[in-house]
């Protein structure tokens, strides 16, 4: 039965965040500090030679990001030096790098900071609960809107709890710049009160960091950061501000000057490398797109649509990567991987060729190494040098920006087609089209009528529809997520690819909505997975963000009691999140309603097949506040298909104990 | 595996020498020796790093080095075009029995003695690892009572240099 426990109030329209005034902006007096506003009419004239010199190379760089990712909200202008605290000029230095919003929790050594937040129009500051949810939260803005996402923390603990955010933008190669207040530059290296050394404690897990201890290099320091993190294979850059650096007086002036002699990212692919790899895909007579996360980075759907279609080579995207291209098209082949699709997985291994665009040959994917793909020349590009032939050999490797070498790729094999060399792949096309048919991704309802969990999120997908945003945690309910709902578009699946880590998708939905207001915003989360960063729906219900939580409640941690069932006999050591001392149906721990309630959230529960579809609906109708959908489901449902981990992709099996027949389909 | 002598470029900033151990650490690479220290630049410091790997890691590790944004510029020293030199600091037993057989032995490699006392003479030398392992092979009678090695440092030959061009201007701004 369906329940609702909380009224919805009727409302005319429901309002949506941009509706919301920033913090305090009408009723601000009069500037109290230097704002860029006030200083932008400086004509270009005062400014030195150097910084108009600067500003030239800065509006080609300007025109080289705009094609990767959205415009920036604010222009950069041209600021005179002006007297400032170090504190004002890291504001005033966010506000010129187009920064429209910040999640953080101010403390004692980042409190200069927070003050000059306080009266900018420009940067909203959404206080978060925990700063764990911060960098999520970041994490999903960058995921959903491509712009850099901002994360702020005090020292010590508050900079430490940003570390698990950090590695997960790391592995997934998220921009996201994290601004840490630090001790004073006198108590540094004393175990100061909240001292902890958070540049060296993040070297291994984020793209670069500062420790800044003088106020003038903050404004060039944070003008660093963004560069390094939205540039080349982004990344999270971390910058660490003394508090005395803050509090002291410098002069500010932007554009700012890089000293980054040692950063110099590549993205003109080598054309003669495109030349053999164009060669290479009109020869092959198996070739697969093997497609990355890359793709969607470099904004490079489109210019991949169109290379598929042009060489008619099958497609198959990553996890990183589902919503890079149509799940409707006939070419695409679905997921490959541990829990990919038949098809994905069997083009792989029997091709002759696999393109890897913005890919990284990931342990998830290739399953054993050595029996990976054995028959498959690669091509393999990437703005990354240090992943090609990482993992697995690259016959032809090509460095470059997934769109422009895509684009020139498309040209090539344009320019060997009309040399009368096209490709004859129908046989291919036809083979994997049968394997696709008979191994289609499917489920069976639970025996005992409970839910199941398949079923779920695929009626969200099919409700919701290809113009939602959805994200979710890790584990079971997110390899149902990415294999049960249809994604046509990028950035409309965002999740924890790399580092897997439990406890994103509520801060990372938190974040997407706060970056696309207007968008439908469904996180798909598990009951274990939930509980990890669940506090941040306070924040959701305060800030205004209309997010919608659905929870795939198996009541227990369910990836991990799938490998018991399978690798472990069935001893499920310390998976059960249910309270085991009681069987009284409805005894739940914590009551997800309830608490969602208690958050200042919609709470609605479904247990039953007939009643999905209506929740569902329900959910969607709510558009002032968060909503929290507990969907009880079985325990036992798993994730099919699936090869075991450190087993041959060709051990695949579609469900348990079934293998595929490769040959019966393939004259 | 075989032994790689990479000559690294970095900028002279503070963290940098553990940005680059850390890297060899975590990316499962043995150090055999590391030596740091200024160039003729003052911006700019020359670390030379020996490894003992198969090719492939190599390359491997020479990419993630290169990721590191205060490296500069990474050259491997192929052992037939470089000169690669150590020192040591041997402090070794003699008295006066035994102490001019000591002395003919250091002259024998073209070291010196830095220090003299009663029962121990301090002997520096440098030179390839080869020669310096020989020396300490022949001192080891007289007894070794402590011994300091540094690491390798290694420059190519001709008249090229590897810092030619790694100073580029600075690049774009915000």
């Amino acid at each position: 039965m369906t329940e609702q426990t909380s009224p919805v109030p009727p409302k005319a329209h429901a309002p949506s965040p941009l509706d919301i005034p920033a913090r305090g902006a009408a009723q601000k007096p009069a500037q109290q500090r230097p704002a860029s506003s006030a200083t932008s009419a400086t004509s270009a004239t005062s400014a030195p030679a150097a910084a108009q010199q600067a500003a030239t190379a800065q509006s080609s760089a300007a025109q080289q990001t705009a094609q990767q990712t959205a415009p920036p909200r604010a222009q950069q202008t041209h600021v005179a030096p002006v007297k400032v605290t170090g504190a004002q000029a890291l504001v005033m230095a966010l506000e010129q790098v187009g920064v429209d919003v910040v999640f953080g929790i101010p403390g004692g050594a980042v409190l200069p900071a927070y003050d000059p937040l306080l009266d900018s129009d420009q940067i909203r500051h959404i206080l978060v609960r925990h700063e764990q949810g911060a960098g999520h939260a970041a994490t999903g803005y960058a995921q959903a809107t491509g712009r850099v996402g901002v994360c702020m923390a005090t020292s010590g603990p508050g900079a430490t709890n940003l570390v698990t955010p950090l590695a997960d933008a790391y592995m997934d190669s998220v921009p996201v710049v994290a601004i840490t207040g630090q001790v004073s530059t006198n108590l540094i290296g004393t175990d100061g009160f909240q001292e902890a050394d958070i540049s060296g404690i993040t070297y291994p897990i984020t793209k670069h960091n500062f420790l800044v201890t003088k106020a003038g290099d903050i404004a060039r320091t944070i003008g660093e950061a963004f560069h390094l993190a939205a540039t080349g294979r982004p990344g999270p850059v971390l910058v660490d501000i003394a508090k005395d650096a803050m509090q002291a007086t410098t002069e500010f002036t932007w554009p700012v000057q890089f000293d980054l002699p040692g950063y110099h990212p590549v993205t003109r692919p080598h054309s003669r490398q495109v030349r053999e790899a164009a060669k290479m895909i009109t020869e092959a007579k198996r070739p697969v797109l093997y497609v990355g996360g890359g793709v969607i980075k470099a904004d490079a759907a489109a210019e991949l649509l169109e290379l598929a279609e042009l060489t008619g080579a099958p497609v198959v995207t990553t996890l990183m990567a589902r919503g890079a291209f149509p799940d409707s098209h006939r070419l695409h082949l679905g997921m490959p991987g541990m829990h990919g699709t038949v098809a994905a997985v069997g083009a792989l291994q029997k091709a002759d060729l696999i393109v890897a665009l913005g890919a990284r040959f990931d342990d998830r994917v290739t399953g054993k190494l050595d029996s990976f793909a054995p028959d498959a020349a690669i091509v393999h590009a990437d703005i990354d040098p240090a992943e090609i032939s990482k993992n697995r050999r690259a016959d032809v490797p090509i460095v470059g920006d997934c769109r422009e070498v895509i684009t020139d790729l498309t040209a090539a094999v344009r320019a060997e087609h009309e040399h009368g060399r096209p490709a004859d792949i129908t046989e291919w096309v036809g083979q994997l089209a049968g394997w696709r048919a008979k191994y289609p991704l499917g489920y069976d309802d639970p025996e005992d009528g409970s839910l199941a969990p398949q079923y779920v999120i695929e009626r969200i997908g099919k409700l919701v529809g290809p113009d939602g945003v959805y994200l979710a945690g890790v584990g079971q309910h997110q390899m149902w997520a990415a294999q049960f709902i249809g994604y046509e578009n990028p950035r409309t699946w965002i999740n924890s690819g790399g580092a897997g880590t439990m406890g994103f998708a509520v801060p990372a939905a938190l974040g997407a909505k706060v970056g696309l207001p207007d968008a439908k915003v469904w996180a798909i989360d598990g009951d274990g997975c939930f509980q990890m960063t669940n506090q941040e729906l306070a924040t959701c219900a305060i800030e205004g963000v209309p997010v919608k939580i659905a929870i795939i409640n198996n009541g227990s941690l369910g990836m991990v009691r799938q490998w018991q069932t399978l690798f472990y006999n069935e001893r499920y050591s310390n998976t059960n999140l249910e309270d085991r001392k009681t069987e009284v149906k409805g005894t739940r721990i914590p009551d997800f309603v309830k608490l969602a309630e208690a958050y200042g959230c919609i709470g609605l529960r479904c247990e039953r097949k007939e009643d999905v579809d209506a929740v569902i609906e329900q959910a969607m109708a709510i558009n002032d506040q968060p909503v929290v959908i507990d969907f009880i489901v079985h325990k036992d449902a798993m994730v099919w298909p699936m090869v075991a981990a450190g087993t041959s992709n060709d051990d695949i099996k579609f469900a348990s104990g079934m293998a595929p027949e490769w040959e019966a389909t393939e004259e | 595996m075989s032994t790689h002598t990479l000559s690294v470029l970095v900028e002279n900033k503070p963290g940098v020498l553990v940005r680059i151990a850390g890297l060899f650490s975590r990316r499962g690479f043995n150090i055999d020796s590391l030596a740091v220290g200024p160039t003729e630049h003052a911006e700019i410091s020359r670390m030379t790093i020996v490894v003992n790997c198969e090719e492939h890691p190599l390359e491997q590790v020479t990419k993630q080095l290169n990721k590191l944004i205060n490296v500069l510029k990474i050259v491997e020293l192929e052992p037939a075009q470089a000169v690669q030199r150590e020192l040591i600091l041997v402090k070794v037993r003699a008295d006066t029995d035994t102490r001019s057989k000591v002395l003919e032995t250091v002259g024998l490699f073209r070291a010196h003695v830095v220090d003299v006392a009663l029962d121990a003479v301090t002997v520096e030398a440098t030179g390839s690892h080869d020669k310096l392992d020989a020396l300490v092979k022949v001192l080891e009678p007289f007894g070794i009572k402590e011994l300091v090695q540094s690491g390798t440092i290694a420059v190519g030959r001709g008249g090229r240099s590897i810092t030619d061009r790694t100073l580029r201007p600075l690049e774009r701004s915000a």
